[in-house]
């Protein structure tokens, strides 16, 4: 596998990552979904890492670099479903993900997409 | 403090990196550490072999299973071939960086980990040995 | 043990029924506890050791680290747990395997009164077995004893930390007693796992019943509220009598924007207009 899919749901881009990237496929995530954005004029990104075992600083700045882009091309990311023993290992290690808003499920995560795009379109 | 087992992962390349986290979760998952700690040292693993990657121009994770009763250890010692650190106490602090990350690899790892240890000098490369506790 | 056993199987094979009959006399007469054990039980378990004891001495030598001897060890755990569940001390349950010396010392100096150098060397081999045997036990006795400990550390552990649903998507964590660090990271864990369990965004921990808040236990309630957040759920930590919130202050710690409240009410409060939960008018 060295693509992560990326499916589109509304005006939503929804990413579920279920494998342990190395870094070079978390790179190519990263141009992949910018591009999508770009292409599908998305308002929002849904990250799910609810099957992810291990968040090492690499990964999380990655995250962090996908939510600082996507602002700036209007999309707001939401990273869903950290594992609790992440967490704690995340919190540890000094990375607390500055700017990126997180939930507890994908549902959730959906929510606060929905939420936050009413409020910009009322703006 | 007996090692009663060994094995060696080469620092290659991205995907070395993966098969590091890999071999460590095997291991910590079979001396039953909680999976908080699995991910603690895993996790560890992961900054210090990337560390190894990007700075040492790579080299390798020796790990050792270690039986002191009551309790069993895990130790890892990574050896790279890189230009070594000049300022081992400058480069654990926080957001101290030279390959444009966050900074957080050697003093976040040390945090994850009970023991941790760097030996280096410029130009004889990095040895960075931690050690969990279960 | 360079040592093997010649007579000490045959002696066994041989006089198997008496040595059981002798053995089960001696440990009734010297038993303290009278009735603890039922004859049948001691009977079946007295037997069994016959019999293992037999097969492993002619075929294992007087190695008990040899797998010959895996069942009679078995056996001896088995009846070692068993003993100490029922209250039995790590002497009278080695006294098992002792008082069987005494009846099976009778039958080889009958058996080899006319070979002295063979009674010497069997007699000094069947003791330091039986010896090491009956050291045994204690030693599964003490192991059982300490898992039981683990255990019920652990369960309190857990009875002192519950985490209770206050309502659809707001958890509470009554903190009762001294925090150390070990405890802290056992709530943490457990707080952290009931929040994905239950799909709750908001966590109240509730410090009313905590004497103290040290820099250490600040950290940590910190790291807990971090956590939390990287998750996806806002924490609320009520509770801060004015000793603590005086320490808080003296310590210089610094709770940054974690959301404090003085009691459970007013947090419970807070949580549900997060949640934008719509409340009746108060009284």
């Amino acid at each position: 596998m060295d693509r992560i899919p990326i499916l589109r749901m509304g005006e939503f881009l929804l990413v579920t990552i279920q494998v342990d990237m190395h870094d070079q496929l978390a790179l190519t995530l990263q141009d992949d979904l910018t591009a999508q954005i770009t292409r599908t004029g998305a308002r929002g990104v849904l990250i799910d890492i609810s099957s992810l075992d291990v968040v090492d600083s690499f990964i999380g700045r990655m995250l962090g670099s996908i939510a600082s882009m996507a602002r700036l091309m209007n999309a707001e990311t939401v990273v869903v479903g950290m594992q609790p023993s992440v967490a704690i290992t995340l919190v540890e290690l000094g990375l607390t993900l500055h700017g990126i808003r997180t939930a507890l499920n994908v549902e959730k995560g959906m929510a606060l997409l929905r939420a936050g795009a009413a409020r910009r379109s009322r703006a | 403090m007996p090692v009663v087992k060994e094995e060696t992962v080469a620092i290659g390349s991205d995907a070395d990196v993966v098969l590091v986290r890999q071999r460590v979760r095997r291991r910590a998952q079979e001396l039953r550490f909680s999976l908080v700690d699995q991910t603690k040292l895993v996790t560890a693993a992961s900054e210090l072999a990337r560390n190894a990657l990007e700075h040492g121009r790579g080299g390798e994770m020796l790990l050792q299973v270690l039986e002191e009763p009551p309790r069993s250890g895990l130790r890892l010692v990574f050896v790279d071939r890189g230009p070594g650190i000049s300022n081992v106490e400058l480069a654990m602090k926080d957001g101290y960086t030279t390959g444009g990350g966050l900074g957080l690899g050697l003093g976040g790892a040390k945090r994850l980990v009970n023991e941790f240890a760097v030996e280096s000098a410029p130009g004889a490369g990095t040895r960075v040995t931690v050690t969990k506790w279960h | 043990m360079a040592v093997n056993l010649i007579h000490l199987p045959r002696i066994l094979e041989r006089h198997g029924e008496a040595l059981l009959a002798d053995w089960i006399r001696e440990q009734l007469q010297s038993r303290s506890r009278t009735g603890a054990i039922k004859e049948g039980e001691l009977r079946e378990q007295c037997a069994e050791f016959l019999r293992l004891f037999r097969e492993a001495t002619t075929k294992g030598g007087v190695d008990m680290t040899r797998p010959e001897y895996g069942p009679l060890r078995e056996l001896l755990a088995n009846v070692s747990a068993s003993r100490g569940a029922q209250g039995f001390s790590p002497s009278e349950t080695a006294k098992f395997v002792f008082s069987f010396k005494r009846p099976l010392f009778m039958r080889l100096r009958e058996e080899l009164m006319r070979d002295p150098v063979a009674l010497a060397d069997e007699t000094w081999a069947a003791t330091e077995l039986l010896d090491e045997l009956g050291l045994y036990t204690t030693e599964v006795y003490q192991k059982a004893r300490e898992a039981v400990i683990v255990r019920q550390q652990e369960e309190m552990l857990e009875l002192s930390t519950p985490v209770v649903k206050l309502w659809d998507g707001i958890l509470a964590l009554p903190m009762i007693g001294t925090l150390d660090s070990n405890r802290t990271q056992v709530v943490m864990e457990t707080l952290l796992e009931k929040i994905v369990e239950t799909g709750s965004e908001v966590a109240i921990i509730d410090i009313t019943g905590v004497p103290t808040v040290d820099t250490l236990v600040a950290q940590h309630l910190m790291k807990t509220v971090a956590a939390a957040r990287l998750m996806g759920a806002e924490c609320i930590i009520s509770g801060i009598r004015p000793a603590i919130a005086q320490t808080i202050v003296h310590l210089a710690i610094d709770l940054g924007t974690v959301v404090t409240k003085a009691n459970l009410a007013d947090a419970f409060k807070a949580a549900l207009d997060k949640l934008g939960v719509a409340q009746l008018p108060g009284r």
